[in-house]
C-alpha cells in the first residue's frame, strides 16, 4: 500500500468545512420565526414536490439547506428515529432536542470520518404545548456543531444578512400574517426581486391542531396572506 | 448508509414501511414474534361492524372485552383511527390486536411522511393483510386477530370496508360486515336493517340496533350499560374525514331503541 502524502490534522479540518460551506452557500435559504400560534417555516424554493421544509413527529418539524439528496438522507432518517421511538414508547417521549443531538452525532461522525462532508444545514423545531410549553428550535451545521436558537433561526447562502435583518425586526407574538411578511421580506434582503408564492415553500407548527400539528400553507393560502398586507 | 445500499442501489425497495423497519431494527418489538403457547384465556375483544351509508361508512363496536366466562374490562375501545380516511375495528384477542393497530397507524403515517403521499385505500387494506398473516403463528395458539378495515376512497368517491381471515386473507364486502363472538347475530340484524343509501341518522341507528341485537345473544358482547353510562363507540368515515359520534348522540339512539324494545316487547 502505497504511503498516504502527510496532511495535518488542522489542514484537513479546514479543508472540509470550507468544501462543505462552499456547498451550502450555493442553494437558496430558510427562515424560521415563532408567531403567536406556533412556529413558521418559510424556504425559498421553486419546486412544489421537492421539499425543504418537511413533518417529522407531532409536534416536530424538519428543514434542510444544501445538497437535496444528503438532507433527505437526514430526513428519512429522523422520521424512523421518531416513529421507532413512539412506537416503543409514547408519542409523548419524541423529543426535539434527542433529534437534533442524533443529527448532531451523525453529522459530526460524518465530518472527521468520510472523505467528503456532507454540504447540508439542518434545523429541527418543536413547538411547545398549550399550557405554556416553549417553543425549541435547533440548528445543526455541516460538522454537528449544534445550535440552539431563539425565536428565529436561519440559514442557508446568505443567512448572515437574513440574521440580522431578523434581529432588527422580529417582535415576539406576531400573528401567522405578519409572520410571514417578515419571513418573505427576510429571505428577499439578499436579493433584487421580489419573492411570490410560486417561490416559496411555507408550513407551519400550528399549536391549535389536534395532534399532528404540521401544516402545509398551499399557494392558494399563501397569496391570500401576502396579499392582505398590500 | 451501508456499502451494500450503495451498490444496489434499489435493492432496499421497502424504504417507505414502519413495519419493514422494525423488523431490521427491532424484531422484538413486532406483535407475534415470540408466540405463548396457552395463552387463549387472555381478554377477547368481541362484536364490532362496519356498514356502508350515503356518505361514507359507519364503525362500531361495544365496549366489553371477555376472558373466559368473566368480563376483563368493560370500556375498552374496539375502533381506532387509522389515518384521516380510514379505521380499523378489531376483534380477538385483545392485546395483540390493540398493538396490532397501532402499528398500523404508524405505518400509514410512517408512509405519509416519509413519501409525501398517502397510500391508496387498496394498498392500506393489503397492508393490513399482510401483518394479519405475520400474526398467524400466534393466532394458531389461540391469539387470533380479525379486524375489520373501512375507509373512504378518494378515487371512487366511496366508503368501502374489508373483512379478513386469520391467515391475513382480504375480502372486500360491498355493504355491510362485522366480525367477533357476536357478529353473527350483529350481521343477522343488518341483513334485515340495512339499505342502500341510508343517511347518516338511519346507518347510526342501524349500527345500535346490530350491536344491541349481538349483546342479547352473545354472552360476550356488552350492551349498552345505563347504569354504569356506558355506551357502544361509533365513528364515522367520510369525505372530510374520521369523526366521532357524540357520547349523547349514541346514549339518545340507544336508549330510543331499547324504549321501542320494552313497548313491543320484542326478544322476550
Amino acid at each position: 500500500m502505497p504511503l498516504p502524502y502527510y496532511v495535518s490534522p488542522e489542514q484537513m479540518m479546514k479543508d472540509k468545512a470550507e468544501y462543505a460551506r462552499k456547498g451550502i452557500a450555493r442553494g437558496r435559504s430558510i427562515v424560521t420565526l415563532e408567531y403567536n400560534e406556533g412556529i413558521l417555516l418559510v424556504a425559498e424554493n421553486p419546486s412544489s414536490l421537492l421539499h425543504k421544509v418537511s413533518e417529522i413527529y407531532d409536534r416536530i418539524a424538519f428543514a434542510g439547506v444544501g445538497k437535496y439528496n444528503e438532507f433527505e438522507n437526514l430526513r428519512i432518517a429522523g422520521i424512523r428515529h421518531a416513529d421507532v421511538k413512539g412506537y416503543s414508547y409514547s408519542r409523548g417521549d419524541v423529543t426535539a432536542k434527542a433529534l437534533a443531538n442524533a443529527y448532531s452525532q451523525a453529522l459530526g461522525n460524518i465530518f472527521t470520518q468520510d472523505i467528503k462532508p456532507f454540504e447540508v444545514e439542518v434545523l429541527v423545531a418543536e413547538v411547545g404545548d398549550d399550557n405554556g410549553g416553549k417553543s425549541e428550535i435547533y440548528h445543526i451545521l455541516y460538522d454537528g456543531t449544534i445550535e440552539d436558537e431563539k425565536n428565529y433561526a436561519a440559514m442557508g447562502g446568505q443567512a448572515e444578512e437574513i440574521r440580522r435583518f431578523l434581529k432588527d425586526h422580529y417582535q415576539s407574538a406576531m400573528t401567522l400574517d405578519d409572520a410571514l411578511q417578515l419571513g418573505v421580506r427576510a429571505l428577499s434582503v439578499t436579493q433584487n426581486k421580489t419573492l411570490t408564492e410560486r417561490d416559496l415553500e411555507v408550513a407551519v407548527l400550528d399549536r391549535t391542531k389536534e395532534r399532528r400539528k404540521f401544516r402545509r400553507l398551499p399557494p392558494e393560502a399563501l397569496s391570500q396572506l401576502l396579499g392582505t398586507a398590500k | 448508509m451501508t456499502d451494500d445500499r450503495r451498490l444496489h442501489p434499489f435493492h432496499d425497495y421497502v424504504e417507505s414501511s414502519f413495519v419493514e423497519l422494525l423488523r431490521r431494527q427491532s424484531p422484538h418489538l413486532l406483535p407475534g414474534a415470540e408466540p405463548v403457547p396457552g395463552a387463549s384465556d387472555a381478554p377477547h375483544g368481541t362484536t364490532v361492524l362496519a356498514l356502508r351509508y350515503r356518505d361514507g361508512v359507519i364503525m362500531a363496536g361495544d365496549r366489553q372485552a371477555t376472558a373466559g366466562y368473566q368480563v376483563a374490562s368493560r370500556r375498552i375501545e374496539k375502533i381506532f383511527k387509522a389515518d384521516d380516511l380510514s379505521g380499523v375495528g378489531i376483534a380477538g384477542a385483545a392485546g395483540p390486536a390493540m398493538e396490532m393497530a397501532k402499528l398500523f397507524q404508524t405505518e400509514l403515517e410512517h408512509y405519509e411522511k416519509v413519501e409525501g403521499d398517502n397510500l391508496s385505500l387498496d394498498g392500506k387494506a393489503n397492508k393490513l393483510g399482510q401483518m394479519i398473516r405475520m400474526n398467524l403463528q400466534a393466532a394458531m395458539m389461540g391469539l387470533a386477530v380479525v379486524p375489520i378495515f373501512a375507509g373512504f376512497d378518494e378515487k371512487t368517491g366511496l366508503g368501502r370496508l374489508f373483512k379478513y381471515d386469520i391467515t391475513g386473507g382480504r375480502y372486500e364486502e360491498r355493504d355491510y360486515d362485522a366480525q367477533g363472538s357476536g357478529s353473527k347475530d350483529a350481521r343477522d340484524s343488518l341483513k334485515k336493517l340495512w339499505k342502500r343509501e341510508m343517511p347518516r341518522d338511519d346507518a347510526l341507528r342501524t349500527a345500535l340496533e346490530a350491536l344491541i341485537d349481538a349483546a342479547d345473544e352473545d354472552v360476550g358482547t356488552g350492551g349498552p350499560d345505563l347504569v354504569r353510562g356506558i355506551f357502544p363507540t361509533v365513528k364515522t368515515i367520510t369525505r372530510s374525514g374520521f369523526g366521532d359520534v357524540a357520547d349523547d348522540e349514541i346514549r339518545r339512539v340507544c336508549e330510543a331503541i331499547l324504549a321501542v324494545r320494552t313497548t313491543a316487547g320484542n326478544g322476550s
